[in-house]
């Protein structure tokens, strides 16, 4: 059922235009309605915003590619100074023509000889009074750069008195880019977000041609009930369908079950997306190498995705350096005497004190620390005697090249260095481990 | 026999006719998109701008002493955006230019804020427009005022006594103000005091306090002559402005269409829902930019099939163009992300705006899984952090000094009730009315 209908554009084409925009429709009718004749004028700047992966790039593309709308595609993140933006846009432009057979180098510094140019290499052109589109994706960086180059594209028809329309793509919302004395408002159109519907068509629709549709059609309804809550992102959750497939179809695989055993395929599948529901988002291990793992023929045991700890052997020392400087970082000096020390006194809480409790120095993050006082911290926590010897300070200069701990201030500091413990309590627990303390009364 | 043939005839007749009306009627609908289309959207003037007969006379005059009568003068055009400044003043021009001794001698020069940065690009430009490349050539000017007085010496005619009077028209006027020095506006202003060729300089600006941007020795060289523009006209004004942009001209191809059109028109412009709707967007902005929007998206309805704007066309166009955006954002958001917002949400409240880090909304996020433990997976802290870094890039959570966010979500509670649910249970346990 044809749903698309342009009297300016032959059917087949707007036919096939729909089979390559599956789910979104009413979205490129809208913009059909709203391009209208090749000639006619249309909005001077249109403003599309959608979550990532709502397919905003891909509609626009198709849409100007099928019905082969002279247009000009820039990625403003690949061009992401004025300079080189205007430029491409005017090398593409040559490209446009039919004159012209290789690209010469423009120089365009400004805008003021960018639109000098521009009106030259449209009116010199074979458009025929057609619409110029500039499409310009991920336009979010243009407010990084100069402050006239944003108002200046939503202006373009004006400035140039010519027959084009800027589009500009981002995730973000309009009110964030409107400049503090106000531009010309393009018009806003919204890309919604697939709903779960949509995103089961979507995927569904690249299933491998071993299996069944249907077959696929239940797993991607199992991966959709599972990670919906959490993703909703199309490129995500086509990488957790491809990464987790094999695992799925591996009772099959060794003949245990048919495609339709679906309880069978699921309590196989079930723990399995459980621990994959730990790296959503966190790619470790990406596309590239997932195929990659493929064609060399890799059991998918190997895959190391799931978050496999990294697991540091430190010396013992290092160890008890380790907790000394978290201990030294997160607990306030105040405190020192009172843990440290055999017959402490007791603290009075102050009014300072009273209004900051609320506010746990665990949140805020690790505080710098003298080295002296790590030094006296690591002799109070370890049994036996600690001599200072040149094999403690090398250690700590080995910590700091791991990252476990960090340097603050200069190098050249004359009064001590000072150090801040990067590492989480998670980390000194599974460190701690082994030694039985227990850090958590410190 | 005769009778059948004469049916048969009448029935071909007929069809053909009708073939031909509905070709006719496509041809007209493309003309009537192409006509309304350069209205709205490519601003051609058409016909006289309303309200403004006041500010049209003024500006009217002040351009024909400089022409006619060689004075110098400077004035300044001050209106929000999309009163119709730019419009005004190409009305003006237009009317000028069938005069034959304006036409043949004035000189225009088009300066644009967003265009030319800093005033060297304004001096090349201005050479430019004035056709005077060759003249310059190579020179090299010690000042920018030099350079000026070079450029306006070069435009005396023949016999040296007069020059052409040049009209120096400066858009986005309140951006020339931030260049080094002001150069450019004191020399252009200087030079329209020193009565030695007839300037006019003309600034377009949406800035009212304009003039306090202005530096001492620029202001005391400026006329102050203001021409306000304030989309002074009332909602039944407005409403005609409505039907006027809407109406057909009347030397459109098809007569019958377009009387048929304009009545519509006439129409749509009694009904009470429309008016309603068009109270909603007076109230909101007055301009006629909105107004054109709004009409554009009506008019992109319009196809053979359905030849006539509708009172739902409008109010579908209304609609679309007043959609909440940052609502449609939530909508998009995951069940996760929607979870660290009301977390970011809470400590805001709590800690009184005061700045917060990912720790916190990750403590809060623990703390509120561990009250409802059926609803979620309690999902590990790197997954918790990626999801949070690409929400505070979508969400507008501004960054503070070192490193902690700050979140100025506040709008954003009324729309979490729309979400069925969880975000049900949520509300409740945050005690939100």
């Amino acid at each position: 059922m044809p749903n698309l209908e342009h009297p300016a554009y032959p059917a087949a084409t707007l036919l096939r235009l729909e089979s390559l925009v599956p789910c979104r429709e009413s979205q490129v009718s809208m913009l059909l309605s709203i391009f209208g004749e090749r000639q006619q004028f249309t909005f001077p700047s249109i403003f599309i915003y959608g979550h990532t992966s709502s397919g905003k790039t891909y509609v626009m593309q198709t849409l100007l590619n099928t019905l082969q709308l002279p247009h000009v595609f820039v990625n403003c993140v690949e061009y992401f100074t004025s300079r080189l933006l205007l430029e491409e846009i005017l090398i593409q432009l040559q490209n446009c023509s039919f004159e012209t057979k290789h690209a010469s180098h423009v120089l365009c510094d400004t805008f003021n000889d960018f639109v000098r140019m521009f009106k030259q290499a449209v009116t010199s052109q074979d458009l025929q009074d057609q619409t110029l589109y500039i499409v310009l994706d991920r336009a979010e960086q243009l407010r990084e750069m100069e402050a006239n180059i944003l108002p200046a594209f939503l202006r373009l028809q004006e400035l140039t008195d010519r027959n084009v329309t800027v589009v500009l793509l981002s995730e973000i919302v309009w009110e964030l880019f409107r400049p503090s004395t106000g531009c010309f408002e393009p018009f806003t159109l919204y890309f919604p977000d697939y709903s779960i519907g949509h995103l089961q068509k979507i995927l569904s629709h690249n299933h491998p041609p071993e299996y069944s549709a249907d077959f696929y059609a239940a797993y991607i309804n199992i991966l959709l009930g599972v990670f919906y809550m959490v993703c909703r992102d199309l490129k995500e959750l086509q990488h957790l369908a491809a990464l987790n497939f094999s695992k799925y179809c591996e009772p099959v695989v060794r003949g245990e079950a048919n495609e339709r055993d679906t309880r069978k395929l699921w309590k196989n599948i079930e723990p399995h997306l459980k621990k994959a529901m730990q790296t959503v988002y966190l790619r470790e291990i990406s596309s590239s190498q997932w195929e990659r793992l493929q064609r060399d023929d890799g059991e998918p045991g190997q895959l190391k995705g799931l978050s496999a700890h990294a697991h540091v052997e430190l010396p013992y020392y290092s160890k008890f350096l380790l907790i000394a400087a978290y201990l030294a970082s997160y607990n306030p000096v105040r405190t020192d005497k009172r843990f440290f020390l055999k017959h402490h006194g007791k603290i009075k809480k102050t009014n300072f004190m009273k209004k900051h409790e609320k506010t746990s120095n665990h949140l805020l993050g690790p505080k710098p620390f003298p080295l002296d006082r790590l030094l006296a911290i690591l002799y109070s926590i370890v049994d036996n005697r600690v001599a200072p010897t040149a094999n403690i300070f090398s250690q700590i200069t080995s910590l700091v090249t791991l990252q476990l701990l960090s340097l603050v201030g200069h190098n050249d500091q004359l009064d001590g260095p000072r150090y801040k413990c990067t590492v989480s309590l998670d980390f000194i627990r599974a460190i701690a481990r082994p030694q039985q303390e227990s850090i958590d009364t410190f | 026999m005769l009778s059948f043939l004469f049916k048969v005839k009448i029935s071909a007749m007929s069809k053909r006719k009708s073939k031909e009306s509905s070709s006719a009627n496509g041809e007209c609908i493309s003309q009537v998109q192409r006509i309304l289309r350069e209205r709205f959207c490519h601003h051609h003037a058409t016909g006289k701008p309303f309200g403004i007969e006041h500010q049209y006379r003024h500006l009217l005059e002040l351009l024909k002493r400089t022409t006619v009568h060689g004075e110098s003068n400077s004035a300044l055009i001050i209106g929000p955006r999309g009163s119709g400044k730019t419009m005004l003043l190409n009305h003006v021009l237009k009317e000028l230019m069938e005069i034959k001794q304006i036409r043949e001698n004035l000189l225009e020069v088009h300066l644009n804020g967003l265009l030319q940065t800093n005033d060297k690009v304004a001096l090349k430009e201005i050479t430019r427009q004035l056709h005077l490349e060759n003249v310059v050539g190579d020179k090299v000017f010690g000042s920018f005022a030099e350079n000026l007085a070079f450029l306006l010496e070069a435009l005396r005619k023949g016999d040296r006594t007069s020059s052409c009077p040049v009209l120096f028209i400066l858009d986005e006027f309140d951006l020339f103000v931030h260049h080094k020095n002001q150069t450019l506006l004191y020399n252009l202003f200087d030079i329209s005091q020193s009565a030695q060729t007839p300037v006019t300089v003309i600034g377009l600006t949406c800035r009212q306090d304009i003039l306090e941007l202005l530096e001492k020795r620029v202001k005391s060289r400026f006329s102050h002559r203001q021409i306000y523009l304030m989309n002074s006209f009332d909602f039944k004004q407005y409403i005609k402005i409505f039907k006027e942009q809407l109406s057909l001209p009347a030397e459109f191809l098809d007569e019958s269409f377009a009387q048929k059109w304009n009545n519509n028109v006439q129409h749509l412009s009694e009904d009470k829902t429309v008016q309603d709707m068009l109270q909603n967007l007076f109230h909101y902005s007055k301009d006629l930019r909105s107004l054109h929007l709004l009409l554009m998206l009506a008019l992109s309805n319009v196809t053979v099939h359905h030849p006539l704007i509708t009172a739902s066309d409008l109010h579908e166009a209304s609609k679309q163009y007043r959609m909440d955006s940052k609502a449609n954002i939530v909508h998009g958001l995951s069940v996760l992300e929607i979870c660290l917002i009301i977390a970011m949400k809470h400590l805001n409240d709590v800690y009184e705006g005061e700045p917060f880090n990912f720790q916190m909304v990750y403590n809060e996020f623990q703390k509120f899984m561990q009250r409802k433990a059926h609803c979620m997976y309690n999902f590990e802290k790197p997954v918790v952090m990626k999801c949070c870094a690409a929400l505070c890039w979508i969400v507008a959570v501004h960054r503070h000094k070192q490193l902690t966010c700050q979140t100025t979500c506040l709008a954003w509670s009324r729309k979490f009730r729309k979400r069925t649910g969880l975000v049900r249970h949520l509300n409740t346990y945050y005690n939100w009315s």
